[in-house]
């Protein structure tokens, strides 16, 4: 009997390992082997675990199967007695048992690894907001914003849509290649999640507080992922992507970014002087309403009723200017209006809210400009 | 299921149910009450179902087609609630209420009164529930799980009524939880002693301590939300010194046990549905009793195993890894058991024994696939991806939805007194059954591919299987409307049912004549074994 | 055993009742928080009360009429008491266990210590100690100026409470033995300590708010302080209102020296509840 059902497990055991790796061979439906060491230790355990539990079923189910097919009632098969037997029990209970030591064994090494944060050669600062990442190069002093740039008719099937549809930025999150990188991932309203499947680094981000984790990209290369955490409405378009440079690659990119915002430094200082005049801020300012404002208060300024308030003859946005400068600036803390000092220029900052003014009827003829929010930056 | 008002055997005239509808809104009795709980669990499964179909057609292509990215998370996060609270505990529940009091020799639920209570406080909790999805600003929109601060800062106002349905349902889970305590261990015919009780009954009472130990538990963590919404206090928020994780340790220490007790009645039901179809004793049923409680005294220990990337510190998240992994064994032995029950049985394959069959292999299935996110390195890829939805729709689905489906199958007999349509029957679980996996497996592909969970629009590389789980969804669905029609069909027109329609059942229950009598054992039975 | 006698109640309109009460009390006070209108809380309330007289008076007409009294019948009461207890005690667990966290977890790693002190750069001002007083981000949570002295209001309750439940169980014997007057006058000390616990707890309260800067949104000590002792003394609330009924009950001549489960389930409540406080001294007060 024994021998007849390991026959039939093996027999089937031939078919699914023609099978499943065929499957996962093809690394789109199986998980990536990435390319960190990290990673590859991931990939590997999900391997082993995978296999020990197809052999586990294969005898199991093997048995199962064979009863089925040989105990059946039709085939006149007459029921046995025998109900009990301790000794199989405790077999039973014993064997699985060494097969989870021997699964937690590799788990635990690969999970004191990835919690080794020490000795980083670079640290990189990452806050999740609804619905974009920032970071922020802790020794380098640069930092930006990543939003998804797919466009939203392709989302809304207006358009063909592009390969990396709904995988794609603005600005990736750039690193080197062979220097331990470690992230201090954080969020600044609801929790979020920083994945990227190729570096095997999945960290929540948690409002307040900061978790570490780290890695050691092997190969340059753009690396996607995608925010893992249930965040509100827009939580399935904030993606990820990483570049990975080689070292000087990321020097110059570095050197560059730095030279960037020394002219943005200067632009902003010449259009703070610069004259505005009311039309060129209302074009910039709804420039910017569509790419920051809008996925909460909506293209239409109608907000979601309940949600996020409209700003379509709100009182902020028709009443005294001084406050809705000071909401925009500093957010209203404990809900999901961000404080946008920090984000935006005084350029940008002065059009929106002139935009915002002065759109959907809102008429209020106001014009805000840079200077306005410099002097209240600089009363801080 | 129009029980016993016809052909009732009762003789106790004036304990026979009542005529219109106080029948059933006044009612003390524990069948009356058992079918009301499962006529609303079906009705909640269908609604559930539903918004399954409307997640399931956003997401057939990629791009946004049918609703809007807010509209989809209320879905998401009603479709789970409405399963685990509206669906599966209750149709629980529904059986307990039938079946306990049958099976120990009782003549009815300890607590009557207090028992019709659990069930009629269900249709206002999910009334008040369902009502949120019309409200300023729509209803739950964070995920059945509400993690804080997303359920609680950033969340619609409908939030607080939520908080109170969320509320009713605990306090009816736990007086259902109460009652079921007290009939089994006060109620049992003279002779069963507590080694001797049916297999269901014992899940049930293990099932019914978790209950207790459990509920309370999510009662007091939404009070703290409520308390943060409304009253300032800071319990999940940094600014005030306290965390938005404590909320997740306090969700998931009720939320783990909650999937246990969405299980182990289920274990109950096959082990009754096995033995009798194979026309053998179940084997090893100490060892099944032993396991059980192992399960729901470890379930207590391995709650952060739902949190493993949230930044526990190390030795925590090995020990929760290691516990977790402990699971497998005593789940192991009930498998073996029920393996070794077929072994050398005399089997037929009638619709509850495929349902069974169905159960055993695609719930240790779910299992394996629970033992890989087990493994904390290997859950940093797993999590909160479509490899976890996979995971428990193979637990759930196949497992608590086929075993109560199954037990359906098997007691309608007794409930009603006339069989089901057996090729229906059979139909319906092939219908089910590829339905089912064609929905379900490819989501373990996509999701190690890395497509995340609760998102309404996706990546192109997921689209194909996106569009087989689709498809094999409304095929599923399908089937579970035909499911309905098979069970209208049985207790209007089927054939007539003996007191045992089944060759190898064993158990008090097939003792009564079918359908059974209003009061089942007025005068306790002489116990056997 | 008698299992021949075993009492169920006929058909009863108390539980259909008691859902709608649930539901106006449940969507009323959801309603009353969100809109500001307390209509259907004030229906709920009044239907919760309406409830509670007639179905606990269904139960003491039963019970007086013997069709309880049958010790399996008796049993299952014991046991839907005990274990509804025991539900309560997982209730006030939640808040205990998050009373731990907060101290043992959160607040030292928000002020750099522990597993995730690295935390704390976000908060560079946070300093940890128990009892918070300045919370990381006092602009939204104003920490208390001070917080209660556990060796004045406090002790003084936990006399009072500690005391009741001895006089308490002085009633209890009394009544084993027969002795109702006996039973009646302990039953009344018993009903004033508990509402002298109430009185003193409700000006410590008073105190709490208007003197030293202790609300519910001081941060997260006061939100575990006013949380915690906020829903014991709603139990004690409780507790005394049905200590209340039992007096009355006893000066009706109810309860028999040999049965009484209404008593002892109030009993048994009463201890629950003071233990409960026990906790409360030391883990919220003291330490
Ligand atoms: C009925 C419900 C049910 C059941 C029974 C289980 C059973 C198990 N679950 Fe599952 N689980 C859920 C419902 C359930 N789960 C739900 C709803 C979620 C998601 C919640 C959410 O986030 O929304 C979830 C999520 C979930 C996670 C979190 C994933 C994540 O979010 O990252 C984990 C991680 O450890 C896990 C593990 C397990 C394990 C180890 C078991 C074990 O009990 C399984 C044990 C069974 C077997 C292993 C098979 C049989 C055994 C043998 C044949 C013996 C031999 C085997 C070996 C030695 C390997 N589950
Ligand atoms: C017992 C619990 C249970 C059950 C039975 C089911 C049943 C089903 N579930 Fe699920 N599900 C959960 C519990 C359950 N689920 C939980 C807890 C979550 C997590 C929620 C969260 O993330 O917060 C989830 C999430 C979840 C998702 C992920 C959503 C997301 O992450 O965005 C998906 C996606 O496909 C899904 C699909 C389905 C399907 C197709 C069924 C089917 O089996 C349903 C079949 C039933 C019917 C369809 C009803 C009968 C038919 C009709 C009423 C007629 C209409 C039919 C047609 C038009 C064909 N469920
Ligand atoms: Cu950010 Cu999901
Ligand atoms: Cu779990």
């Amino acid at each position: 009997m024994v021998e007849l059902n390991l026959t039939k497990g093996y027999w089937l055991f031939i078919a699914l390992y023609l099978v499943v790796p065929q499957v996962s061979a093809d690394l789109k439906y199986n998980m990536p082997v990435g390319v960190t060491e990290v990673s590859h230790a991931v990939h590997s355990l999900h391997m082993t675990i995978f296999w020990i539990c197809v052999a586990i079923a294969v005898i199991v189910f093997g048995v199962m199967f064979w009863s089925i097919f040989h105990h059946r009632k039709s085939r006149g098969a007459k029921a046995a007695q025998f109900h009990e037997n301790t000794l199989v029990e405790i077999i039973w209970t014993l064997i699985p048992l060494v097969i989870l030591v021997a699964m937690a064994v590799p788990a635990t090494a690969t999970l004191i690894k990835m919690y080794d944060t020490s000795d980083a050669d670079v640290d990189i600062q990452i806050t999740g907001y609804q619905w974009k990442w920032h970071y922020k190069y802790v020794n380098d002093d640069i930092e930006f914003f990543s939003t998804l740039s797919t466009p939203a008719d392709q989302i809304k099937n207006e358009a063909p849509k592009d390969t990396n549809y709904l995988l794609e930025v603005d600005q990736p999150l750039v690193l080197p290649v062979g220097k331990k990188v470690r992230f201090l991932v954080t969020s600044n309203d609801v929790i979020h999640s920083w994945w990227v499947p190729d570096l095997a680094v999945k960290r929540d981000a948690i409002p307040g507080f900061i978790n570490e984790a780290w890695t050691k990209i092997e190969r340059s290369g753009t690396y996607r992922g995608q925010c893992a955490e249930l965040c509100g409405k827009d939580h399935g378009f904030m993606p990820i992507v990483v570049e990975a440079k080689s070292e000087q690659e990321y020097s110059a990119w570095v050197a560059n970014k730095q030279a960037e915002k020394e002219a943005a430094k200067q632009a902003a200082a010449a259009s703070a002087t610069k004259e505005w005049s009311h039309d060129e801020l209302m074009a910039e300012g709804e420039k910017v309403y569509a790419r920051i404002c809008a996925a909460c208060h909506q293209p239409t300024g109608m907000g979601i009723p309940s949600v996020f308030p409209a700003l379509k003859g709100s009182p902020v946005a028709t009443g005294n200017v001084q406050e809705h400068i000071n909401i925009v600036l500093h957010g209203r803390p404990g809900t999901a209006m961000q404080a946008f000092a920090q984000q935006l220029s005084t350029t940008e900052l002065a059009a929106v809210i002139t935009y915002e003014r002065n759109a959907w009827d809102n008429n209020t003829g106001d014009t805000v400009l840079p200077q306005a929010i410099q002097a209240v930056l600089d009363k801080q | 299921m129009d029980v016993a008002s016809e052909h009732s055997t009762d003789h106790d005239a004036h304990h026979g149910p009542a005529k219109g509808f106080t029948r059933w809104v006044y009612t003390t009795n524990h069948k009356d009450i058992g079918t009301m709980y499962l006529w609303l669990a079906f009705a909640m499964f269908l609604i559930g179902g539903s918004m399954a179909m409307v997640i399931r057609a956003e997401l057939f292509q990629p791009g946004l087609q049918l609703v809007q990215p807010g509209f989809f998370n209320q879905m998401t996060t009603m479709h789970g609630l409405i399963m685990v609270f509206g669906a599966v505990m209750p149709a629980f529940v529904g059986l307990a209420n039938w079946l306990i009091p049958m099976m120990i020799g009782a003549p009815d639920m300890a607590l009557p009164r207090m028992n019709n209570l659990s069930f009629w406080i269900l249709p206002f909790a999910f009334g008040l529930l369902l009502l949120t999805l019309f409200m300023d600003g729509g209803g739950p929109n964070f995920g059945w799980t509400f993690y804080a601060p997303l359920s609680t800062q950033y969340a619609p106002p409908s939030v607080t009524f939520f908080i109170f349905s969320i509320h009713l349902m605990g306090l009816s889970s736990i007086m259902g939880a109460i009652n079921v305590i007290a009939t089994i261990i006060n109620m049992r015919a003279p002779g069963m002693t507590l080694m001797k009780m049916p297999l269901f009954v014992w899940t049930w009472l293990i099932t019914a301590f978790l209950l207790l130990a459990a509920m309370p538990v999510l009662a007091g963590v939404v009070t703290m939300m409520l308390m943060d919404i409304n009253f300032g206090t800071s319990y999940f928020s940094a600014a005030g010194g306290g965390d938005p994780v404590l909320f997740q340790h306090l969700f998931w220490f009720f939320g783990h046990p909650e999937v246990y007790i969405m299980i182990l009645p289920a274990f109950g039901i096959i082990s009754h549905i096995v033995p009798a179809f194979s026309r053998k004793r179940l084997f090893g049923y100490s060892s099944m009793v032993y396991a059980t409680a192992s399960i729901a005294i470890l379930s207590f220990m391995v709650w952060a195993h739902h949190m493993f990337t949230v930044g526990l510190p190390l030795a925590g998240e090995l020990f929760f890894m290691y516990a977790t992994m402990m699971i497998a064994v005593p789940t192991g032995v009930k498998v073996f058991n029920w393996i070794s029950t077929m072994f050398r049985g005399s089997l037929t394959l009638e619709t509850p024994m495929l349902f069974a069959i169905a159960f055993i292999v695609l719930f240790t299935i779910g299992g394996f696939s629970g033992l890989m996110l087990a493994i904390s390195p290997a859950d940093f890829q797993y999590q909160d991806t479509y490899f976890v939805v996979a995971h428990f729709h193979y637990v759930l689905v196949p497992g608590a939805i086929f075993s109560i489906i199954a037990a359906a199958y098997f007691w309608l007999p007794k409930w009603c007194g006339r069989m089901y349509d057996e090729k229906l029957g059979k139909i319906h679980f092939w219908w089910s059954f590829v339905g089912l996996n064609l929905t379900f497996f490819p989501m373990h592909f996509v999701g190690l591919a890395g497509m995340p969970r609760r998102i309404p629009d996706y990546a192109l590389q997921f689209a194909d299987f996106n569009m087989i789980s689709s498809i094999g969804a409304f095929i599923f669905g399908t089937a579970q409307l035909f499911f309905l029609y098979i069970v209208v069909k049985c207790i209007l027109t089927g054939e007539k049912a003996p007191a045992c329609p089944w060759e190898g059942a064993e158990g008090l229950e097939w003792t009564l004549p079918s359908p059974a009598p209003y009061h089942s054992f007025t005068v306790p039975p002489k116990f056997e074994d | 055993m008698n299992h021949q006698h075993y009492y169920v109640p006929e058909q009863s309109h108390w539980p259909i009742v008691a859902a709608f009460a649930l539901f106006f009390l449940a969507a009323g006070t959801a309603h009353t928080i969100i809109h500001g209108q307390p209509l259907l809380l004030i229906i709920g309330l009044g239907a919760i009360a309406y409830l509670f007289v007639g179905w606990f008076g269904e139960v003491i007409r039963e019970n007086q009429a013997g069709l309880l009294d049958n010790d399996q019948v008796d049993r299952s009461f014991r046991l839907g008491m005990g274990w509804f207890i025991f539900s309560e005690v997982m209730f006030f667990a939640a808040f205990f266990g998050a009373l731990f966290y907060i101290r043992h977890f959160s607040v030292p790693w928000l002020a750099g210590e522990g597993a995730k002190g690295i935390s704390h750069m976000l908060w560079p001002a946070f300093e940890a100690s128990w009892p918070v007083m300045s919370p990381p981000d006092s602009a939204r949570f104003p920490g208390p100026e001070e917080t209660v002295d556990p060796w004045h209001l406090p002790f003084i309750n936990t006399l009072l409470l500690v005391s009741s439940s001895i006089t308490l169980t002085i009633a209890h014997h009394a009544l084993k033995k027969g002795h109702r007057a006996v039973v009646i006058a302990w039953m009344f000390v018993t009903v004033a300590l508990g509402v002298s616990f109430l009185v003193v707890q409700g000006y410590e309260y008073h105190e709490a708010y208007t003197q030293m800067g202790l609300t519910l949104h001081a941060g997260v000590y006061g939100a575990t302080f006013f949380i915690l002792t906020g829903f014991h003394g709603m139990h004690v609330t409780l507790g005394t209102i049905i200590l209340i009924v039992m007096l009355s009950r006893i000066l009706r001549g109810h309860f028999s020296a040999r049965r009484h489960f209404g008593f002892e389930a109030s009993a048994w409540y009463w201890h629950f509840v003071d233990v409960v406080w026990l906790g409360l001294f030391i883990f919220v007060y003291v330490l």
